[in-house]
């Protein structure tokens, strides 16, 4: 069983509304995903802006309430009298991108620490004492940092912080939504090569959000590629990179810089930038960037269907009998 | 002096806060007519102070600037009032990191792009917009005639990018400074604009400064690059120099945090310790040395003078015996 169940999840944001102040359109940000996380795992989440991922990790977080599906925790539905959302919430934790716009300026570093455990009723002095360890833990010491306000502290120590106050709720996962993007290379290195630590040393586990595919693949056991609010693919890491199965995950791999001057990329692998959420194109929806679409591709909505163990695709070139050119003429 | 832009010990200091700021310190760099030089650097090493200080950007009650900067034999630093407002455009011009914040969000961007080219040549307005159609087209902007007349908020990201390309170019610059072009985009948008960035460049022999803190950018454009850190240039030269035989320190741990793919996977990244310094509160010697693997005494008493390693290839650092790649 997995440790953490995403069950037909949908987000719809009004966007428009007219003068009877009815909403009129939506963006569909997240719309209808299933995903499992695994106890352990590293399960990284890819995709280019608006195409849901951060709105996953919001609506996992519950800060903001799902137009429609089920998060199931041990095999317990989340919200129910069975887990309530704050129980849920200490085991599940997020650091999110700004690490200053996270974190209280008004409050010490050491407070902001000691402030989730004491609002679960920790009691004060055993939550600053929590806040100091895992201070020190993070890479400040303690009695030099623990006093400081944000603003006294650079991007990658304020990250620090923001990483121990999700640890100090003891949480058995962490959502790291962009966690290290704002961060300088130099410094990003130290940040990701601290959450490795850190998550053999509290056996967490980590869902890893990122645009960074270098990253992502550096971090994660498993990925899921997102395209405009659907699971495009998800399988594990190394399969997905070397043989990916969704033409968008391959164009998105394709993008990625050689950092070798005499393999400079010489063409794009697709063109356009991604469609308006608002109006997004009927069947799959990648089919209007899609160098192999077809008309099966825009008549209907491709399935996330297995394309080797562990490894789903939703296209409908894998599926046999769908009706492609490029898929296999009947179904096995 | 056929270099399109020659910077001689250019220093910027910002004396708004409560300590003077050193953001660059000592910078010469000449860029040849045609040629590409990416600025490469982390937040604060002072890549973008150094390409705003060619506009002249920086608000001049709170900034000191020493040194000389010269495009295509204009003196940037002697110019005052209209002769600046002129030089802006024509001798130099720059394509934004953000489009959104460049761009007027109340008038259309053909109005924007023909305003920009009357105000350094006087021609008849429908002639303006003919040429503003031209630039739409090689930027590749589908259907430019339409395009021209929309606001900058109905375009999607990657098309206000070319937008921006296109007005940066409207009035044939001597020099082309990128800050950032990329960094806001997606990465399948990112390589488009990237491809074109380098097409418009061999099409019409930009010279361009180009600003980045990616080295993945950096070489897909440049032909030589120049790696920034605290305000100084630590290493410059060829692109396959620099990163096939990097020879400063920074550089290398730099390059050796990038691009693992998998191979990694499960074990630590070769990460540089330590944190950039306060700019307020410079060492005496070299900046990186508090962070560096090799620093010696040496290192740390006085500033470290460029040492040539190869052909055009220099590196601030007196320890490159020690950085020699084998």
């Amino acid at each position: 069983m997995a440790l953490l169940e995403v069950r037909g999840l949908v987000k719809r944001f009004p966007v428009k509304t007219d003068f009877l102040g009815r909403t009129a359109s939506f963006v569909s940000a997240v719309d209808r995903i299933d995903f499992d996380l695994h106890e352990g795992e590293t399960l990284g989440v890819v995709g280019e802006s608006g195409c849901g991922k951060s709105t996953t990790a919001r609506l996992l977080m519950h800060l903001i309430a799902p137009t429609a599906g089920t998060i199931r925790f041990e095999g317990r539905t989340v919200g129910t009298p069975g887990l309530t959302w704050k129980a849920f919430l200490r085991q599940v934790q997020m650091v999110f991108q700004d690490s200053y716009a996270s974190l209280n300026p008004r409050l010490t570093v050491s407070e902001s620490i000691a402030f989730g455990p004491t609002a679960h009723d920790v009691s004060r002095r055993e939550a600053e004492a929590r806040a100091h360890s895992l201070l020190a833990r993070v890479g400040l010491e303690p009695a030099r940092f623990a006093g400081r306000f944000p603003h006294e502290l650079s991007g990658g120590q304020r990250q620090r912080v923001n990483i121990a106050r999700a640890l100090a709720m003891q949480p058995r996962v962490l959502i790291l939504d962009e966690a290290v993007s704002a961060l300088d290379k130099s410094i990003e290195a130290q940040v990701l090569n601290l959450l490795l630590d850190l998550k053999d040393e509290f056996r967490l586990t980590y869902l890893f959000i990122s645009h960074d595919l270098d990253v992502v693949r550096f971090m994660a056991s498993r990925v899921l590629v997102m395209y405009l609010g659907r699971v495009a693919e998800i399988g594990p890491t190394e399969a997905l990179y070397t043989g990916s199965r969704h033409p968008y995950t391959t164009a998105l791999l394709g993008s990625l810089l050689s950092m070798d001057p005499d393999r400079r990329t010489s063409a794009s692998p697709i063109s356009g930038d991604p469609p308006n959420p608002i109006n997004p194109p009927a069947g799959c929806r990648f089919h209007t960037r899609c160098p192999y679409a077809e008309v099966v591709c825009s008549a209907q909505v491709p399935a996330l269907a297995p394309v080797a163990s562990g490894h789903s695709a939703a296209c409908v070139m894998s599926q046999p009998g769908s009706g492609h050119s490029r898929a296999a003429g009947k179904a096995a | 002096m056929s270099d399109v832009l020659d910077i001689r010990g250019l220093r910027v200091t910002f004396t708004g806060g409560a300590r003077p700021v050193r953001a660059v310190d000592g910078v010469d760099l000449a860029i040849a007519r045609g040629e590409v030089v990416a600025l490469l650097g982390e937040s604060g090493s002072g890549k973008s102070v150094t390409l705003r200080s060619i506009l002249r950007l920086h608000p001049p009650r709170k900034s000191r600037i020493e040194g000389s900067i010269r495009v295509g034999g204009t003196d940037v630093l002697a110019l005052q009032g209209q002769a600046l407002a002129d030089f802006r455009g024509k001798g130099a011009s720059m394509i934004f990191q953000e489009p959104m914040l460049a761009l007027d969000p109340v008038y259309t961007v053909g109005e924007q792009i023909v305003e920009a080219m009357l105000r350094h040549e006087p021609m008849p307005r429908a002639d303006a917009r003919k040429r503003a159609l031209t630039w739409f087209e090689h930027v590749r902007i589908p259907s430019p005639e339409r395009r021209l007349d929309v606001y900058p908020h109905e375009m999607s990201g990657g098309m206000r990018q070319r937008a921006m390309i296109a007005l940066a170019l409207a009035c044939q610059p001597e020099l082309l400074l990128a800050d950032e072009p990329t960094t806001a985009l997606d990465a399948t948008v990112q390589v488009q604009i990237l491809l074109l960035l380098r097409e418009l460049q061999r099409e019409l022999g930009l010279s361009m400064l180009f600003v980045t803190h990616d080295i993945g950018v950096a070489v897909e454009v440049a032909d030589r690059i120049a790696v920034m850190y605290a305000g100084r240039i630590v290493e410059i030269g060829a692109v396959r120099e620099v990163i096939r035989k990097p020879r400063h320190p920074y550089t290398q741990g730099l390059l050796s945090t990038r691009g693992h793919g998998g191979r990694l996977q499960g074990r630590r990244l070769p990460a540089i310790a330590g944190s950039p310094p306060d700019l307020a509160h410079l060492p005496p010697g070299c900046a990186f040395a508090p962070r560096c693997r090799l620093a010696a005494d040496a290192c740390r008493e006085s500033a470290v003078g460029a040492v040539e390693v190869g052909a055009d290839h220099l590196v601030r650092c007196l320890r490159t015996d020690e950085t020699a790649t084998t």
